[in-house]
């Protein structure tokens, strides 16, 4: 099982044709996403393969509009490589057409195109996972984005990340132990993003395939302590829980335009103490999330299923029935 | 992107805000000039640096003559001001702003900033101006009103009244406070700002009401379409490494440690900031070298690290996904040979043919030390600055 994604996702992507896309189309489809469909206005009719350096396994369908390519391929999900100064115009183009699920990868959306997108998107009905982000991968089933495959192995173990390069590390220490992940989410370092820890938590908590979350957070904002919030209240399986920047400075923004401490909030310290108010499992070292992960499992990691013995599991046993 | 107060001014006023009458002044003679033509009996003197807390740290002065001003402006002109936000070192005043005095009946606060929990802007008035904000909003957060905008019909005059009528405003004082709100979220709108605070905005004695003082960012993300405003960026007020590392396209932020560090992601940065502190070090930067981790940016890196003289040592660590770990550590052996590396450096090379490349530095003749986990390469790095 998984969230969002999986063998029976079909894949448009927007901006197929540009270097970024190329690249990734050809990454996504030898990982065995069914990539259906690419858009790139003024280029529909093609059938495209690639550029010189990296060639697709099988020719996309290009198409001038999303709505085409919903239309003849019946795509279901969009992957964003647009530049961003046009990225907002693309992503509502793919809600308008009537897609569900956006990923958009782009990085440098200003904040005031994507609090306008955001808007739209809520009211549509449609679920967007980005910006500047790594994407979305069901292991062996579908791989959505920029994250590299081969770290991940099918498994029972979600995560949520922030980050890109931290969350590729965590997915390798999971899977060095012998552990795998059922889906993982990048959610990106914006101060706007479609989805956030809770929203992803929703989803795992009703996916009889996920065990267990990671969940990657950063310093700034206070959607970490939003998530530890409703984990309290609503989450019955467990989660391990690390924050990045504990050493960076107030009012330097590390990187990612979300990852600022403003006013003496949003510091990692705060963040943490909230996450283990709510009976997360945090981990100090970024080296130890994999260790965490497989202790606080038992010794049933391995095993296909896990009975999580928590005073809320009479609660999770009604609801798999 | 941060700019100076007179420059936040300059912008408001285009849209309509009400400011005080006044300019910048880079010299004594240029302060005097700007001073001779404003035509009032009181100025205000106020050191421009990116910085707040600038009047208790002796930058800002009420001049009652020209001669006062000339005083003024020679004492603060040059000097070094420290505030609480400049830390230890404070900053070098380099431009003055010279404004009309103003006859203050009442100082409020007006800020406007993206509330990431809901993903909209939000515009929050307060009688409590000219404090530390934030003390409010922890102490009385009742003292402050909040509007949020829905960004679908944007900021309404029926907020802009609501606001006014919460902070109390009435007669002449209502009307121009309606108009400051409603100007003051058509420029943070417009212009792209992230943040535009007013503390405090004053109600004069006749009823105006003006920005004493103006803050203003601005989403990086957005300069492309603002290159007017890219133009105010003052390099003086930045970390002149930190300059020199955006050049070559690198994200550097400089600390007070001695472990150099060089990742690629922002995340994987910090987090491996904060396993050198875990493991007894003390992070010398932030680098984010991004995805191509090459010579180029290896080399440029290690110069940018260096130059930070409280460097002992430096941990590379690149987790290879897209990019391969056997190119990466090709770039970190010939940029090593390139740059005159006199530190111990620690790789920590891990993912895509991560085997081979750590064959290729063991194999590369030159004194790395090559770490398998990510623990082990903090352990490493911190040993090394203890020998």
């Amino acid at each position: 099982m998984s969230i969002l994604v999986d063998k029976k996702t079909r894949l448009v992507v927007q901006g197929i044709t540009g270097s970024e896309g190329t690249f990734h189309t050809q990454q996504m489809i030898a990982y065995g996403t069914k990539v259906i469909a690419g858009v790139t206005p003024g280029k529909g009719g093609v059938m495209y393969n690639g550029n010189d350096q990296y060639q697709f396994n099988k020719p996309v369908p290009v198409f001038n509009t999303v709505a085409d390519a919903v239309k003849n391929e019946g795509a279901t999900a969009s992957v964003i490589f647009v530049p961003a100064s046009f990225a907002a115009e693309a992503i509502m183009e793919a809600a308008e057409a009537g897609i569900k699920l956006i990923v958009t990868i782009t990085e440098g959306i200003p904040a005031r195109d994507m609090v306008k997108v955001y808007e739209y998107l809520r009211h549509n009905g449609t679920r967007m996972i980005g910006p500047n982000c790594p994407g979305i991968i069901t292991p062996g089933q579908c791989k959505i984005g920029i994250m590299p495959g081969f770290i991940h192995r099918a498994g029972r173990v979600g995560l949520i990340s922030r980050s890109g390069t931290l969350t590729y590390e965590a997915v390798w220490q999971v899977t060095e132990l012998g552990m795998g992940q059922s889906t993982c989410i990048g959610i990106g370092g914006d101060p706007v993003v479609g989805t956030r820890f809770v929203d992803a938590l929703k989803l795992f908590k009703d996916d009889d395939g996920t065990d267990a979350v990671i969940m990657i957070g950063e310093i700034g904002g206070t959607a970490e302590e939003e998530a530890a919030e409703y984990v309290k209240k609503n989450f019955d399986r467990p989660v391990i829980g690390f924050i990045a920047g504990r050493t960076a400075p107030p009012g330097r923004r590390m990187g990612h335009a979300g990852a600022i401490i403003s006013g003496g909030k949003g510091t990692a310290v705060e963040k943490m103490q909230a996450m283990r108010d709510a009976g997360i499992h945090v981990v100090e070292s970024p080296a130890l999330i994999g260790e965490t992960v497989k202790r606080v499992l038992g010794r049933g990691a391995k095993r296909k299923s896990i009975r999580i013995s928590s005073k809320k599991s009479k609660v999770k046993s009604k609801k798999r029935k | 992107m941060k700019i100076h107060e007179y420059q936040g001014k300059e912008i408001l006023k285009k849209y309509g805000v009400a400011v005080p009458n006044g300019g910048v002044a880079f010299s004594v003679d240029e302060a005097m000039n700007v001073a001779e033509n404003l035509g009032v009996n009181v100025w205000v003197v106020k050191a421009q640096i990116h910085a707040g807390g600038r009047g208790k740290g002796g930058g800002v002065k009420v001049a009652k003559s020209l001669d006062e001003v000339r005083q003024y402006a020679s004492q603060i002109l040059g000097m070094t001001l420290v505030t609480h936000q400049t830390g230890p070192e404070g900053r070098v005043v380099k431009r003055l702003l010279i404004e009309q005095g103003i006859s203050i009946a009442k100082e409020l606060y007006v800020g406007i900033t993206l509330d990431r929990t809901r993903s909209q802007n939000v515009v929050m008035a307060s009688t409590e101006g000219g404090v530390e904000i934030e003390k409010v909003a922890a102490e009385t957060p009742e003292k402050i009103l909040k509007d949020y905008v829905n960004p679908t019909i944007g900021f309404r005059e029926f907020q802009a009244r609501r606001l006014a009528f919460g902070l109390g405003l009435s007669g002449e004082a209502f009307k121009n406070g309606v108009k400051f709100l409603s100007a003051l979220y058509r420029a943070y709108e417009e212009t792209d700002a992230s943040l535009a605070e007013i503390n405090p905005l004053v109600i004069t004695t006749d009823g105006q009401v003006l920005a004493l003082d103006a803050k203003m960012t601005f989403d990086d993300n957005a300069l492309f379409r603002h290159t007017d405003m890219a133009a105010m960026r003052d390099l003086d007020e930045e970390e002149p490494l930190e300059v020199e590392a955006s050049k070559h396209n690198l994200n550097y932020i400089k600390l007070d440690g001695n472990v150099g560090c060089m990742v690629n992601g922002a995340g994987l940065a910090m987090g491996t900031m904060d396993i050198i502190k875990l493991a007894g070090g003390e992070p010398a930067n932030f680098l984010d070298v991004g995805g191509g981790a090459n010579v180029n940016t290896v080399s440029n890196g290690f110069k940018i690290i260096l130059s930070d003289k409280n460097v002992k040592a430096i941990l590379i660590n690149i987790f290879g996904g897209i990019v391969r770990c056997d190119r990466v550590a090709n770039g970190v052996v010939e940029a090593a040979k390139n740059v005159h590396v006199n530190v111990p450096v620690v790789v920590r090379l891990e993912g895509t043919n991560a085997k081979e490349a750590r064959e290729i530095l063991a194999n590369s003749g030159l004194n790395f030390m090559v770490a398998g986990s990510l623990r082990d390469a903090a352990e490493k790095v911190t040993a090394a600055i203890k020998n």
